[in-house]
């Protein structure tokens, strides 16, 4: 009982659950934005890669760091387009096309960082974002090193939140965002473009995506390995239903398994030697399933979710 | 009302779909402040008239004139937003609304730049004023997932009014309405209408197009059959010529009621969650039509479930031939002689993508009549076929054709052939007739009458109340899952089903069966 009350009182825990949120964030966002409309964009874990990869080649090659973001911003919202195509102006499986999509942009990434590098045996590092050091805020007590000494990156996906948050729910775009994705006949009806919105939301969604791989190569660590993403894009797809699709919740679900990773890491180090350490690596998951379980049964989905339109088509 | 100005005219609209003719050469002109109608059955051309109008459909010849600054211009075809943009707003059969936006969001949707933060306030002031002036009262900040169909429909006439619509076409508006709430949407037209706006109001309900119109446009088969001024229409003369012969009245000669087959005895059904009955108590009579009127979702679809065994009641007891129901088993409902005729029969009452023959012999295939030697006797399965396809005016190309192929009411026809054919005891026709047009629903009412006539006790359930005045000797009302009993249909009005529709009336005493 002290080894919690210590771990959980500590700074230091505090500052990585933040830290360990913030891909997750982007992910989740980009995922909310994609589904709002109507689109499942199971991509989200190749788009994770390609950002990853393309960010941090950039800079590798001489881009400057907010260049590098760039460049990964733009290869999701390429892979976002390709996805967009398929589902929305072919009308084709959502499921099938992302999980495509996922493999093509995890192999593609591989494929570039292999031929452009092709005799490096241990991964290059390049000058990753530093922690900013805000005068007066991050010198507080305790509050500032677990909340103001984070990597540019953190705060933008903090900013985000905001930022989605006041399009869906302040603009005419979100109000539009939100209706296609119940009812794509209420926006036709109207005289908006269904696919106009949807491939939108969908290029829009997947650059935020990417955003969160190259947070990992560019923030988090300063180099790019095989296998990093791991996993964080499905888990952005379960915090999407656990966040009942708004930004808020979404925001707090990525919190939330941050602190539960951050958690375990530290728990593994105190009392390691009595409990396999694979059982720690579980404990996010597992618990993340136990609160899909408690959440998702009222999950409110987007009606529209997963089903092609097709201008004309009665429903 | 023809001495106000032309607001909308089509001039000889003709659209072929290949060798086929649904539009030829209609015109119609509709005046500021009148309603028309379009009356026509189904395939009449109704529908592909008013997608030529509103842009989704591009017409061979003819041309589509509006109202403007100018005086009449010609739209340009197969644009919907040309259309908007002249004022036409159109109210579809299936809602176009974002059922998690509130009513107000809905309105507003599409009409303001998408790149801006809105201004919600005026937009507010704006609809609250067209309500003031139409009576369209409606609450504006619930989300229209929580609204009911009524209010639905109001939100759906505001979307198009916000739009400064000139004229309103509204399709089979009063197929979802209680009636009651049927009533207060012609005061609300009448009232548009006062107001100077042009409606079209299309329909194939008889009844409503009398007391809501001014004039009235009958379509047949893609052709104008007639155009005449409310005031001086008969009925029976509109009905033929919607139909284009004289259509046979169908005889209903008073029931004689036998021993009791189906009882609900205090039933009570919990489904998906929620409470679907409480406490329905009904007899099902040898040679008797129940007729269950309700608003569609109070507890209909509970009752067809526990009458077709697909479930058994979770309170009270189900009795079959005085034997209490104890397991949901759908086949031995079919043995025991109990007739289902589903609500959505293109889904449950056919396998679309098996042929009609097969779809005949479904509920039968262990029978000794289909089987050799334990496998299917194709060759009897197909002579039943053809003997049903003549015997009940199935149309299709043969016993072989897919029955995804058929029209609705071609479909019916070869359900009630399955069912019918087994000289069924109990019989449940749920939505017998929706869809179908003016013939089809004669030839299932007369199928229906007979069957009672046989004695065999049958249980409709309809939103339509015409006909279950047609049908029923005895009504029953459900509402939020509770049954009351309203008596034998002599003596019974419309209004006081409507109210019972509507929960908000008691059954008359005495008169429970």
């Amino acid at each position: 009982m002290d080894a919690l009350f210590d771990i959980l009182g500590s700074a230091n825990f505090w500052a990585a659950a933040i830290r360990i949120a913030t891909p997750l964030i982007f992910g989740v966002l980009g995922a909310l934005i994609c589904e709002r409309a109507g689109v499942l964009n199971l991509g989200i874990e190749g788009i994770f890669v390609a950002g990853a990869m393309a960010g941090w080649l950039a800079v590798y090659l001489g881009a400057g760091l907010w260049g590098g973001v760039l460049v990964a911003a733009l290869a999701g919202a390429l892979f976002g387009l390709l996805h967009a195509f398929l589902t929305v102006i072919l009308g084709l499986s959502q499921h099938v096309s992302g999980i495509g999509i996922t493999l093509l942009a995890t192999s593609v990434s591989y494929f570039t960082y292999r031929t452009a590098l092709p005799d490096v045996t241990s991964p290059p590092r390049i000058a990753a974002f530093q922690p900013l050091n805000i005068p007066g805020l991050s010198d507080l007590p305790f509050i500032g090193p677990a909340l103001f000494q984070q990597t540019p990156l953190t705060f933008l996906a903090l900013v985000f939140v905001v930022l989605v948050a006041l399009v869906l729910y302040r603009t005419p775009l979100g109000l539009a965002i939100r209706a296609v994705g119940d009812n794509p006949a209420s926006v036709e009806a109207q005289g908006l473009s269904v696919v106009g919105l949807r491939v939108g939301a969908v290029v829009a969604g997947s650059a935020l995506m990417a955003l969160g791989g190259a947070f990992l190569t560019m923030s988090a660590f300063d180099a790019f390995f095989f296998g990093m993403v791991n996993g964080r894009g499905w888990i952005c797809i379960a915090l999407v239903v656990f966040a009942s699709w708004q930004p808020g919740k979404a925001l707090l679900g990525a919190l939330l398994f941050g602190a539960f990773d951050a958690f375990q890491i530290r728990l593994q180090a105190q009392i390691g030697q009595v409990v396999p350490g694979q059982v720690f690596l579980m404990l996010p998951y597992l618990l993340s399933i136990v609160a899909l379980i408690l959440v998702a049964r009222r999950a409110d989905y987007p009606r529209a979710l997963l089903q092609p339109w097709t201008k004309g088509q009665r429903h | 009302m023809t001495d106000t100005p032309v607001l909308l005219s089509l001039t000889n609209i003709t659209k072929r779909f290949g060798p086929l003719i649904a539009n030829n050469a209609i015109s119609l002109d509709l005046h500021r402040g009148e309603i028309l109608a379009l009356l026509g059955e189904n395939g009449a051309g109704k529908t592909t008239l008013m997608n030529i109008l509103f842009g989704h459909y591009v017409q061979d010849e003819g041309d589509v004139l509006v109202l403007g600054d100018g005086g009449l211009a010609a739209l340009p075809p197969g644009s919907p937003g040309a259309a908007l943009k002249a004022g036409i707003g159109m109210v579809h059969q299936h809602f176009t609304l974002a059922e998690n936006l509130s009513g107000l969001a809905n309105i507003r949707l599409g009409t303001e730049p998408l790149l801006s933060f809105g201004r919600e306030g005026d937009a507010r002031a704006k609809v609250k004023r067209i309500i003031a002036e139409s009576g369209l009262d409606v609450d504006l900040d619930r989300r229209v997932a929580d609204l009911t169909v009524g209010e639905k429909q109001r939100i759906e006439i505001l979307k198009a009014l916000y739009r400064d619509a000139k004229v309103l076409i509204l399709d089979e508006p009063t197929a979802v309405l209680t009636p009651q709430e049927a009533e207060g949407l012609f005061v609300v037209l009448r009232r548009l209408a006062a107001n100077g706006l042009g409606v079209i109001f299309i329909s194939h309900k008889l009844g409503e197009v009398l007391a809501v119109s001014h004039r009235i446009l009958v379509l047949r088969g893609g052709t104008k059959a007639g155009e005449l001024v409310t005031a001086d229409a008969d009925r029976r003369a509109i009905a033929d010529l919607m139909v284009g012969k004289a259509v046979a009245e169908v005889v209903r000669i008073p029931a004689l009621p036998g021993e009791t087959l189906l009882e609900f005895d205090g039933v009570s059904l919990h489904a998906g969650g929620r409470q679907a009955l409480s406490g329905v108590s009904l007899k099902l009579r040898a040679g008797e039509i129940v007729g269950l009127a309700g608003v569609s979702g109070n507890g209909q679809s509970g009752i067809a479930a526990l009458i077709s065994g697909l479930a058994v009641p979770t309170s009270g007891t189900m009795r079959l031939y005085g034997e209490a129901v104890a397991k949901a088993s759908p086949r031995d409902f079919v043995m025991a002689g109990v007739a289902r005729m589903p609500e959505d029969r293109q889904h449950d009452g056919v396998v679309g993508t098996m042929s009609v023959a097969d779809n005949i012999a479904i509920e039968d295939v262990r029978s000794p009549a289909f089987s050799k030697m334990g496998l299917l006797d194709r060759k009897a399965m197909r002579e039943r076929a053809s003997a049903a396809i003549a015997g009940y005016d199935v149309r299709c190309p043969g016993p072989d054709a897919e029955a995804r192929l058929l029209s609705g009411g071609n479909v019916q026809k070869l359900i009630l052939a399955r069912v019918l054919e087994r000289e069924p005891r109990v019989i449940l026709a749920n939505q017998p007739t929706r869809g179908l047009d003016v013939g089809a629903q004669a030839e299932v009412h007369r199928r229906i009458l007979a069957a009672r006539d046989r004695g065999a006790a049958v249980l409709v359930i309809s939103e339509d109340l015409d006909e279950l005045f047609a049908l029923a000797d005895r009504f029953v009302v459900v509402h939020a899952g509770e049954l009351s009993d309203a008596g034998p249909s002599e003596g019974l009005d419309r209004g006081t089903i409507g109210l019972m529709m509507a929960g908000q009336a008691r059954p008359p005493v005495g008169i429970a069966s």
